[in-house]
C-alpha cells in the first residue's frame, strides 16, 4: 500500500543570493494509511514550513513531495491545486482566530462541505452529522464562534476540516493556544478520531507529551532536518540521537527516579 | 475626516473578546453622540417627506414685500421674489438630501467595488492600484467635482456624479487596505485552503468582518456630500433654478447679505445642522463598535464577597518567622466592586520557591502584581496583611494606598525583582542593554557608572550569556528571545532582591532553553537565597522547580502544597487532582502500552487501532467569571466529587502544617477514606 503521504529529499530555502536562508534541508518522511506522526522540534525548526509544503503554500526548491503516488510538486493548474487543497486539511493553531466571528458555526461548516454554493440551511443534515463527530450537538450549527470555549471552537475548527473528507489532516500546534484542561479535551477527540475514523494525522507540537500521546511514528526535527524516527515507543524511550536525548531530558514533570 | 484617520481605530475590526483586552481607555460617550447624530438625521428625513406638503405653497408664494427681515410672519425673512425662506429652506431638505444620499450611494457602491477588485487581483495591481488611489485621495474632492462638472453640463446630475465619484477613492482604499488586514487571518487562511474563491472569500469572510469602519465611513462621507453639493450649488454649478436645495437657497441670501443679512441664515444653518447630525452618527459608531470589540468586561452589578470571606477564613495558617512575603485575604477588586482575586492569603519562606498554578484567568497574574504593587490601573487591592518582611527594618506594605513616596518606590524597586514572560516587552527596544540593567542600581542604590557596570557584567555571566561585556553595548532585539529572558533575570537579579516574582517566564520559549532557565532561576535561589513567586499554567514545570505550590481557581486558593505532592500525583483537592489528570506526561503515556505489553496487539507496527487509546480527564464546562462565582465552592460546578454542602457554603480551609492547606468540604466531611480517593481521577489518566 502506497503512503498516503510520502515525502522524498524536500528542500525549501526563501531569498536568493546572499540572503538566500535554507529551511529544510532533504526531508523523508512517509506516513502509511490510519497513523498519526508526531512532528516534534523546538521554534525555528521547520515544523510548519514543511506543513505549509504539503499544503501547497510554500514551494519546495527541490524533492518530491507525493500525496497517494501523485507527486503535488508538480501541480501547476488551478483545478489540480483545488483538488489538492481539499486532500490535505490543516487545522490552525488559534481557535480564537480560525473562526469567522460573523458566521455561525453552521455555515462556517457547509463552506467546507460545499465551498461553492454551500450554505447551512441546504447542508443541515450534514452539518449536524460533522458536529456530532466532534460530540458538539445540532444546535451548535445557529451560533456564532464567540459563543464557544476555546475547546469546543477547535473542535468546530476540527469537524471544520474533517467535513472535507481529506486524505491527510495537518494539525499544527492544535492545543498549544488551550489550557491545559481544554487540551486534554482536544486530544481525547483526536483519539476518539484516530480510533473510530481511522484518521491519518501529520501532527505538529514543540510538547513532546503531547507527542507522545496522540502518536503512533515520531520524527524529530532540528535545524531543518529530520534527526530521528521511528515510533513513538522507540523515539522516546530509547532515543538514539544526542539532540533527542537532550529534547526529552528538558521536557518537564519526568519522575525523578524515573529520568 | 478621511479614510485614514479612520483605519487605526478599526485596526482589528470584530475581534472576538481576548482575554486582558479590557484595557482601553474609556473615551467620549459614544451612546449620546449617536443618539444626537441618529434623532438629527431622522428628525431631518421626516421634515424631508413632510415638508413639501406643508410649505409646498407657501414656499412658491409670491409675495409683495421682498427682502424683508425677520417678522412674525416670515421667520426667516423673504427672498428677492418676495418668497417666504422658512418655508423655502424646509422644502429644499427633500432635495438637498436626496442628491446627497444618491452621491453617497455612488461613491460608496463605485469605492467598494473598486477597493474589492484591487483586492482580489494579484498584488501586483493591488499595489499600483493603491497607489493611484492614494494620489486621487490626495486631490480635494471638490476640485474633482469642479472639473467633472465643468465638462458634463452643470447641473444636478453632474454634481452628483461628480461629488459621487470624488469620493469613492477614499471608501477604496478603506476597503482595500481593511480587506487586506483581515485577510491574514486565520479563519481566511482556512476558508482559502478548502478552496473558497476570491469574490466569495470577499462577500462571506472579509465585507462582513469590515461592515463597520465601513458604516462609519459612509456617514462621515455623506456629511462632506452633503457640504459639497451645497456649495457647488452655491457656485453656480448644481441645482438649477426653478429648483432648489440649500445650496441655491444660500446663494440667493448671500447676494443680499449686507441688505439682508437674515436671508442667508436659514439655509446656512440648515447645512451645518445636517452635517454635523451625519458625523455625529459617523463618530458614534465608531466608538461603539470600539466598545462592543471590548465585549469581555460585563458590567454586572455584583454582590459584595464580604459574607464568603467571612466564612471562608476559618482557621488562620501561621506563618513562620523568616517568611520574606506574607499575604492575609488579599483582594483585588474591579471599579464595580468584582473581586478578580477573592481573599488569598499564603507566605514565601526565606530562600523559598513558590508556584502557582491555574488555567488562564485564575488570577495568578493579578496576584504576582498585587504583590509587586504594580496592578494595572482600575484595579486596586485590599488585604489584612500584604507585606514585604525584612529582618532589619520595618515591614514594606504593598496594598496599603497612598503610600507611594520615594522611600517605598526605592524599596521596591530594590527588594522586589520581576521577570515577565515576554521579555521582549519588559526591554525598551531602542536603548542599549546597559543602560536599561544598570538604571536602578544607579538611580536607586547610587552605584557609580562604573560599578554598576561591573555587577551588570557578573549577572549576565552569571546567566551565562557569552561575551556579557560587549552584551551591554547590544540592543535587546540583537539577542534572541532565550538569551533576552536570561538579561531579563540578570536584570531582576542586579540589586539582589529579596523576592523575585516571575510571571510564566518559560512559557514562551522551548523545552531545552525552558529547562536552562529553570536551572538559573534554582541556582539564583540557591546562590542569594532569594525567595520566589514563581507563576506558571504548566504544573509539570511549578512541580520541577518550586518547593511548594499553590493552587488557584476562580481568582481564589484551592490547595497549598509540597511540589513533592505535585511530581507524585498525591494531590487532595479534586480540582488539583483533575489539573494533574489533564497533563500529558512524558511517562505516564509511557505506561500504556507498556500494560499490554504481553497482551495479543501490544506490537506497534499495527495500524493505530490496535494501541490503546489513552484518555486524559479533561474538566467539563469552564471557570466561572469573577462576577458569576457561585456562593459555595467556585469549583462545584465542575467538580466530579461534588457534595450538597458545597453549592452554597464555601469551603472551609483545612490546614495540616503551615504553609500546606486544603479547602474543600471533603476534608470535613469524613467523605476521604485514605489515599484511593485521591488517586482515582489519576488511574483514569494511565
Ligand atoms: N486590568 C484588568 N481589568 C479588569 N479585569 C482584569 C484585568 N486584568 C485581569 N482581569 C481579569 O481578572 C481575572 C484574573 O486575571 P489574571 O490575569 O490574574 O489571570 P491569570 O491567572 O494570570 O491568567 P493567564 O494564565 O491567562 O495569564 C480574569 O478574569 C481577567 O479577565
Ligand atoms: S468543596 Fe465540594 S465542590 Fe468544591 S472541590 Fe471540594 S468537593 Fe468539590
Ligand atoms: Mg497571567
Amino acid at each position: 500500500m502506497t503512503p498516503v503521504l510520502q515525502i522524498h529529499g524536500v528542500d525549501v530555502s526563501f531569498g536568493h543570493g546572499p540572503r538566500r536562508k535554507d529551511v529544510l534541508h532533504g526531508i523523508d518522511l512517509a506516513l502509511p494509511r490510519g497513523r498519526t506522526l508526531g512532528l516534534v522540534g523546538e521554534s525555528g525548526s521547520g515544523k510548519s514550513t514543511l506543513a505549509k509544503v504539503v499544503v501547497g503554500l510554500v514551494r519546495a526548491s527541490s524533492g518530491q513531495v507525493s500525496l497517494d503516488g501523485t507527486d503535488v510538486t508538480r501541480l501547476r493548474s488551478r483545478a489540480d491545486l483545488f483538488a489538492l487543497r481539499r486532500r490535505v486539511q490543516l487545522v490552525p493553531q488559534d481557535p480564537y482566530a480560525s473562526l469567522n466571528p460573523r458566521m455561525t458555526v453552521g455555515e462556517t461548516i457547509a463552506e467546507a462541505i460545499d465551498p461553492r454554493r454551500g450554505g447551512a440551511a441546504r447542508h443541515r443534515a450534514a452539518v449536524a452529522e460533522r458536529l456530532a463527530q466532534v460530540a458538539l450537538g445540532a444546535d451548535a450549527a445557529d451560533r456564532y464562534p464567540h459563543e464557544f470555549s476555546g475547546g469546543q471552537r477547535q473542535r468546530i475548527a476540527i469537524a471544520r476540516a474533517l467535513a472535507v473528507e481529506p486524505d491527510l489532516v495537518i494539525a499544527d500546534e492544535v492545543t498549544s493556544a488551550l489550557d491545559c484542561s481544554v487540551q486534554a479535551e482536544v486530544l481525547n477527540l483526536l483519539a476518539a478520531l484516530r480510533r473510530d475514523l481511522g484518521l491519518t494525522m501529520l501532527f505538529i507540537s514543540h510538547d513532546l507529551a503531547v507527542v507522545r500521546h496522540v502518536s503512533d511514528d515520531v520524527a524529530v526535527m532540528h535545524h531543518g532536518r529530520i534527526v530521528e524516527s521511528g515510533t513513538a515507543q522507540a523515539v522516546f524511550d530509547t532515543p538514539r540521537e544526542a539532540y533527542t536525548q537532550l529534547l526529552l531530558a528538558s521536557v518537564p514533570g519526568r519522575r525523578r527516579d524515573a529520568a | 475626516m478621511t479614510a485614514t484617520n479612520l483605519l487605526p481605530r478599526n485596526r482589528r475590526p470584530a475581534d472576538g473578546p481576548s482575554p486582558g483586552s479590557a484595557r482601553t481607555k474609556r473615551r467620549r460617550r459614544p451612546g449620546l453622540m449617536l443618539t444626537l447624530g441618529l434623532t438629527g438625521l431622522g428628525l431631518l428625513v421626516v421634515l424631508a417627506v413632510v415638508a413639501p406638503w406643508i410649505w409646498g405653497d407657501r414656499a412658491e408664494e409670491l409675495g409683495p414685500s421682498v427682502h424683508l427681515g425677520s417678522s412674525g410672519e416670515h421667520w426667516l425673512g423673504t427672498d428677492a421674489l418676495g418668497r417666504d425662506i422658512f418655508a423655502r429652506t424646509m422644502v429644499a431638505t427633500r432635495l438637498t438630501l436626496e442628491l446627497s444620499a444618491l452621491a453617497t450611494l455612488i461613491a460608496s457602491t463605485v469605492g467598494i467595488t473598486l477597493g474589492t477588485l484591487i483586492w482580489v487581483s494579484g498584488p501586483r495591481i493591488r499595489a499600483v492600484g493603491l497607489r493611484v488611489i492614494d494620489v486621487m485621495i490626495s486631490y480635494p474632492a471638490v476640485i474633482l467635482a469642479l472639473a467633472i462638472a465643468a465638462i458634463l453640463d452643470p447641473g444636478p446630475k453632474a454634481c452628483v456624479i461628480a461629488i459621487g465619484a470624488a469620493g469613492s477613492p477614499s471608501f477604496a482604499r478603506l476597503t482595500a487596505n481593511l480587506a487586506a488586514s483581515v485577510a491574514g487571518r486565520d479563519f481566511v487562511g482556512s476558508a482559502r485552503l478548502l478552496g473558497v474563491g476570491p469574490l466569495r472569500l470577499m462577500r462571506r469572510h472579509i465585507l462582513p468582518n469590515i461592515a463597520e469602519p465601513l458604516l462609519v465611513l459612509l456617514s462621515v462621507s455623506y456629511a462632506h456630500t452633503l457640504m459639497a453639493l451645497s456649495g457647488l450649488s452655491f457656485l453656480g454649478l448644481g441645482v438649477q433654478l426653478p429648483d432648489y436645495d440649500w445650496g441655491q437657497l444660500l446663494a440667493g441670501g448671500l447676494q443680499s447679505l449686507y441688505t439682508n443679512p437674515v436671508e442667508a441664515v436659514g439655509p446656512a444653518v440648515a447645512i451645518v445642522l445636517a452635517g454635523l447630525s451625519a458625523s455625529f452618527v459617523g463618530d458614534g459608531l465608531a466608538a461603539a463598535a470600539n466598545r462592543s470589540r471590548r465585549a469581555d468586561a460585563p458590567a454586572k452589578a455584583t454582590k459584595p464577597a464580604e459574607a464568603n470571606a467571612a466564612a471562608a477564613v476559618g482557621t488562620a495558617p501561621a506563618v513562620p518567622d523568616d517568611a520574606v512575603l506574607v499575604v492575609d485575604d488579599l483582594r483585588v477588586l474591579r471599579k464595580d466592586g468584582t473581586a478578580l482575586v477573592d481573599g488569598v492569603s499564603f507566605h514565601i519562606g526565606a530562600a523559598e520557591i513558590v508556584g502557582v498554578v491555574g488555567e488562564s484567568g485564575s488570577g495568578k497574574s493579578l496576584t504576582a502584581m498585587a504583590a509587586a504593587r504594580l496592578l494595572p490601573g482600575g484595579l486596586h487591592a485590599t488585604a489584612r496583611t500584604a507585606e514585604l518582611r525584612h529582618p532589619d527594618s520595618a515591614a514594606l506594605d504593598l496594598v496599603a494606598p497612598g503610600a507611594e513616596n520615594a522611600e517605598t518606590r526605592r524599596r521596591l524597586a530594590v527588594e522586589i525583582g520581576i521577570v515577565y514572560q515576554d521579555p521582549s516587552a519588559s526591554f525598551n527596544p531602542a536603548l542599549k542593554l546597559g543602560g536599561q540593567l544598570t538604571e536602578t542600581l544607579r538611580v536607586h542604590l547610587k552605584a557609580s557608572r562604573r560599578e554598576a557596570r561591573e555587577q551588570a557584567i557578573e549577572q549576565l555571566d552569571f546567566v551565562r550569556l557569552t561575551d556579557p561585556a560587549s552584551r551591554l553595548r547590544q540592543y535587546p532585539h540583537e539577542l534572541s528571545g532565550g538569551m533576552r529572558q536570561r538579561a531579563m533575570i540578570a536584570a531582576a537579579l542586579l540589586t539582589r532582591p529579596r523576592l523575585i516574582i516571575a510571571d510564566e517566564p518559560t512559557t514562551a520559549l522551548d523545552v531545552t532553553v525552558q529547562a536552562e532557565v529553570l536551572r538559573l532561576l534554582r541556582a539564583a535561589n540557591e546562590r542569594d537565597g532569594t525567595a520566589m513567586l514563581f507563576i506558571s499554567h504548566d504544573i509539570a514545570v511549578v512541580g520541577d522547580l518550586c518547593d511548594r505550590v499553590l493552587v488557584m481557581y476562580a481568582g481564589r486558593l484551592v490547595e497549598e502544597l509540597t511540589a513533592e505532592d505535585v511530581r507524585e500525583g498525591r494531590a487532595r483537592h479534586p480540582y488539583t487532582q483533575a489539573l494533574l489528570a489533564a497533563t500529558p506526561r512524558l511517562d505516564t503515556a509511557a505506561a500504556a502500552p507498556a500494560e499490554s505489553a504481553g497482551g495479543p496487539e501490544a506490537s506497534a507496527g499495527e495500524p493505530a487501532s490496535a494501541e490503546p487509546v489513552r484518555t486524559l480527564a479533561a474538566i467539563p464546562g469552564r471557570p466561572p467569571q469573577p462576577d458569576e462565582r457561585p456562593p459555595g465552592c467556585a469549583f462545584a460546578p465542575r467538580c466530579p466529587q461534588v457534595l450538597a454542602a458545597c453549592h452554597d457554603t464555601p469551603p472551609p480551609v483545612h490546614s495540616p502544617a503551615p504553609g500546606l492547606s486544603v479547602l474543600c468540604h471533603l476534608e470535613q466531611a469524613g467523605a476521604r477514606t485514605g489515599e484511593t480517593g485521591t488517586d482515582k481521577p489519576l488511574e483514569a489518566a494511565r
